[in-house]
């Protein structure tokens, strides 16, 4: 027996095809982007006086944080158009789903690895700093958004009530990135600053940074396109049934 | 909107006035809350007078559940929900009388709640002024993210798991700034708590707006 589920055959609509290449490409990319930055991180920058090998950290965890803004800020952008009435389409709220999602990941990956880096550096796993505190909530805010969104409703009620919860949570993301500046925090302040290129980071360690930001841009990119098809075809079995859905991601996988 | 938000807090509190479930259930459970932080933390005076301004807004917190639980549940039942958006008032103004309904109830139930600290941790009260600047703005601030929330999550089937999940990360910010004034006025240093005070009025003002603006259409759905 080669398949325990035998293929079924839906007497409906073909779904609309998948655009074939944008995904792979954007995976590769992806994948070549983390791999320049692991080498860079773990081979070519080299220990630093201060904070030793933690230093190497630099290439995660601002990228995450940064990673985790930008899933959040269009999970933000989603809603609104979604609350919007004329824009208002059941897309909108699929991407902010999906973002938040992502979002939460980066979130949680942030909050561990500052932890390891704030371990070594302040001896301490965790330390009731302002701006850890308001990442923390970040994260919390929107797992209560993600528990929202599988209460489940009619299609645009939920989507609404989703996405007011979305913006309510959104309001921490500020809080959350000036909270160095606005409270002496022990967190440090920002590692780059546009003015001053070369104020805090030598050259290796700017490229590490650089190519952190660039691989966690092209990871997000590719998790929310896989995240957000997934969305969508949740929402197709839950209108169509199981089968047709089975069916479509079966013919994605001989495709390739 | 002023005069819908007046006639919506009026039937509110009527309501809680009639059924006597803030009388009889919130404020004797604020009380509990108070009571099992004493044994916590093994009634010791000096802790219990020193962590009072942290405990008491927790109190107040967990009593705001109940109170926001009640607020939604109110509109809930028999369909009161669509008979409020058929009476024809401004969805703003249904908004800020029912927050203004819980903010009345949770202020009654923070000058209980502030005897009771006086009282049972022996606290000594100092900076009155700074203290009933904190319980306002903090309070609006809480009823307005709270009535937010409470319509959210009202008629859905997990509502008591699911609202405390939504609203204690946001009230989160009010129970800091507000410790961090009323503990300033216990120890006699209000100029410490005024930017605090000032941080509770901007979140109050940002959640308020935001209800005003987004209530409307929370009441659209059935």
């Amino acid at each position: 027996m080669t398949s325990t589920i035998a293929p079924t055959t839906v007497e409906t609509a073909p779904a609309p095809r998948r655009k074939g290449w944008i995904g792979p490409t954007l995976g590769a990319a992806a994948l070549a982007a983390s791999a320049a930055a692991a080498v860079q991180g773990l081979v070519v920058m080299g220990p630093t006086a201060n904070q030793g090998q933690y230093s190497r950290l630099l290439v995660v965890h601002p990228p995450l944080a940064t990673g985790a803004y930008l899933a959040f800020g269009v999970t933000v952008v989603a809603s609104v158009l979604f609350l919007i009435p004329r824009t208002r389409r059941p897309e909108w709220d699929q991407l902010a789903g999906a973002s938040a999602e992502i979002g939460v990941l980066f979130c949680a990956l942030t909050l561990v690895t500052g932890s390891i880096w704030g371990h070594n550096t302040w001896g301490v796993w965790w330390t009731w700093d302002a701006r850890l505190t308001a990442e923390a909530l970040l994260l919390a805010l929107y797992l209560g958004y993600l528990a929202l969104r599988r209460v489940p409703a009619e299609e645009t009620v939920r989507g609404r009530r989703c996405a007011i919860a979305a913006l309510v949570a959104a309001l921490d993301i500020p809080v959350d990135h000036f909270a160095t500046s606005w409270w002496r925090t022990l967190h440090q302040g920002s590692s780059i600053s546009l003015t001053q290129p070369d104020k805090h980071l030598d050259a290796a360690h700017g490229v590490g940074l650089l190519l952190g930001f660039i691989a966690i841009a092209l990871v997000y990119a590719w998790l929310l396109g896989h995240r957000y098809r997934l969305e969508q075809l949740e929402t197709r079995y839950e209108s169509e049934g199981l089968s047709l859905a089975l069916e479509e991601r079966r013919a994605e996988g001989v495709e390739r | 909107m002023w005069r819908d938000a007046l006639l919506v807090a009026g039937k509110d509190l009527r309501i809680e006035a009639r059924s006597r479930v803030a009388t009889n259930q919130i404020a004797p459970f604020a009380f509990l809350v108070l009571v099992l932080f004493a044994f916590a933390l093994d009634a010791d005076r000096t802790v219990l007078a020193k962590t009072s301004a942290g405990l008491f807004w927790v109190a107040v917190l967990f009593s705001s559940l109940l109170a926001v639980q009640r607020s939604a549940s109110v509109e809930s039942a028999d369909g009161a929900r669509d008979q409020l958006r058929l009476s024809g008032l401004d969805p703003a103004g249904i908004f800020l009388g029912k927050a203004a309904a819980v903010a009345a109830q949770l202020l009654v139930l923070e000058v209980l709640l502030g005897a009771g600290v006086v009282i049972l941790y022996g606290t000594h009260l100092s900076g009155i002024l700074l203290i009933v600047a904190t319980c306002v703005a903090a309070t609006m601030g809480l009823a307005a993210a709270g009535t937010l929330y409470g319509s959210l999550a009202a008629g859905l089937k997990v509502r008591e798991t699911l609202l405390p999940l939504l609203l204690l990360p946001v009230a989160a910010p009010v129970l800091l700034a507000a410790t961090k004034a009323s503990q300033a006025a216990l120890d006699g240093t209000p100029a410490a708590g005024t930017g605090w005070v000032r941080l509770l009025a901007a979140f109050a003002v940002i959640y308020l707006t935001f209800g005003v603006i987004a209530f409307g259409s929370l009441l659209e759905e059935s």
